[in-house]
């Protein structure tokens, strides 16, 4: 099950786990980056929490932990290579992977459809 | 999104549009950010080939002096800017500061010698009130006008000089800081060897109705790439330059932000023209017994960006405040993050360890010298 948030956040959700990247949309208004900052593996946050920070040449910028959970592992390769994000945004760079408080939670976010219309 | 109609537009805004730049707010203009390149590979092949930034919304003043001799003109501004403008020959430009009473910076700005008269680039922010200061402190002795009919361009990077000889071969017999007309295309320009990227490169006044038609010839070569402010910002980081409203303004002094080396001999203690100049008690007993604090240069040691802003301390649990960042970010040509800001005298030595509080943790950051990369001045 593929979902979205209207922070630009994309889910993979299987078994109860989100995997979770940004999209391509806002790879590409953040620009190239140059820094990942991803949290630890067993730390929880609630939905909206800033859970890693992106900077490019110009900003930095949060990302928000899209739904209440548990972090239980997250992609080493693209703090080594950040470039990857603006590369690969829907595969190679996803963020972290997230345990679901509530597995169904995952029902109320936008589908694919509801998010090409946000964006345009 | 904020409506920006209320914006002014540069000479060079439907150009930008053309070539597709994001366009933000920015000093009361609507001006490009970046192109659909992007801020990293536009930072790149400006150190690599040549870059062209539109720098219109920038203030161009004449100072002409009422008697006819520049040397008039010279003595008037002198009363507004610590900087030696009466030795500057024909011909020859340099950096220079308004300071105020306090010893604090008004503005910075570029002061050239156009044999008959005076000729500033000022910060857009500030050029009404810099305008009004000109007026008020030489209106007396010179005629005043700021140039609203005029756009500037930077062309900057090692290939500059290849792509402006092809439209003005003497070009090459510049050196760092001279300024000179030249037609460009049949359009009487004003160019001077001068920049904000810690390039060699040259600014470009010209004509308002001609200033697309220049640009464009210039952007024809396949070795310019049009930079917006985006990359504008990181270049001049790397080169160590300052950002007034960033780095100086009104509570900093010339001798705090290490700028000493704009204020020359002739009107420092014991010179020809010692002092009278706005704020001089200050910054010359500065210039002679040093200051609480100082701007450096600040070399974050992991790869995270330190920004505007952030917090400086002398200990990793940000016990001992040493001061704050006041320009950050990350520095494509380095490859590493890279700030300034102003710390306490007695840690701004060079290889000085402080830390930089970013997102509550406490990260490494050395006093480096400055600048960051290797300027390239034709001198």
């Amino acid at each position: 099950m593929l979902k979205f948030t209207e922070e630009h956040e994309w889910l993979k959700v299987e078994d109860g786990v989100a995997t979770v990247g940004i999209t391509e949309h806002a790879a590409g208004q953040l620009g190239d980056l140059v820094f990942v900052e991803l949290p630890e593996a067993g730390a929880t946050f609630a939905k909206g929490d800033s859970a890693a920070t992106v900077e490019s040449v110009k900003a930095a910028s949060d990302v928000y932990c899209p739904l209440d959970g548990e972090i239980i592992e997250v992609n080493q390769a693209i703090v080594d290579d950040p470039s990857l994000v603006n590369g690969d945004p829907h595969g190679a760079a996803w963020f972290f992977k997230l345990k679901l408080a509530d597995p169904r939670s995952a029902d109320g976010l936008l589908d694919e459809a509801a998010y090409k219309e946000l964006v345009g | 999104m904020e409506p920006i109609s209320h914006l002014n537009h540069t000479p060079l805004h439907p150009l930008h549009l053309s070539l597709g730049a994001r366009m933000v707010p920015f000093a009361g203009y609507e001006m490009p950010v970046q192109y659909p390149e992007g801020v990293l590979k536009e930072h790149l092949h400006t150190r690599s080939a040549a870059g062209l930034f539109d720098v219109s919304h920038m203030g161009q003043v004449v100072i002409r002096p009422k008697s006819g001799r520049v040397a008039d003109a010279a003595l008037a501004l002198e009363k507004l800017v610590p900087v030696d403008v009466l030795a500057l020959a024909e011909g020859r430009q340099r950096y220079g500061l308004f300071t105020n009473p306090e010893g604090g910076i008004l503005d910075d700005l570029m002061i050239a010698n156009r044999g008959d008269h005076l000729f500033l680039v000022v910060n857009a922010a500030c050029k009404e009130a810099d305008f009004a200061h000109l007026k008020d402190g030489l209106g007396d002795s010179c005629d005043v006008t700021m140039l609203d009919d005029r756009a500037l361009v930077a062309l900057q990077g090692p290939r500059a000089e290849a792509v402006l000889c092809e439209l003005w071969a003497d070009v090459a017999s510049m050196r760092f800081m001279d300024v000179a007309e030249a037609d460009l295309h049949d359009v009487t320009c004003i160019i001077s060897r001068s920049g904000y990227t810690g390039e060699d490169g040259f600014e470009i006044s010209i004509p308002a109705a001609s200033a697309v038609d220049v640009t464009e010839r210039l952007l024809e070569h396949p070795d310019v790439l049009a930079i917006g402010l985006g990359a504008r910002d990181s270049l001049r980081l790397e080169a160590g330059l300052c950002l007034y409203g960033n780095d100086i303004d009104t509570g900093t002094t010339p001798i705090e932000a290490a700028l000493e080396w704009a204020i020359q001999k002739s009107r420092r203690t014991g010179g020809e023209r010692a002092g009278s100049f706005p704020g001089a008690d200050r910054i010359l007993a500065e210039l002679a017994g040093g200051t609480k604090r100082r701007r450096v240069g600040l070399k974050p040691e992991g790869r995270a960006p330190v920004r505007g802003g952030v917090q400086l301390f002398a200990d990793a649990n940000g016990a001992v405040p040493v001061g704050s960042v006041t320009s950050g970010g990350f520095g494509p040509s380095v490859d590493c993050p890279v700030a300034m800001g102003y710390v306490d005298a007695a840690k701004a030595e060079n290889g000085t360890q402080l830390f930089a509080e970013v997102r509550g943790k406490y990260l490494p950051v050395a006093v480096a010298a400055l600048p960051f990369v290797k300027q390239t001045y034709k001198r």
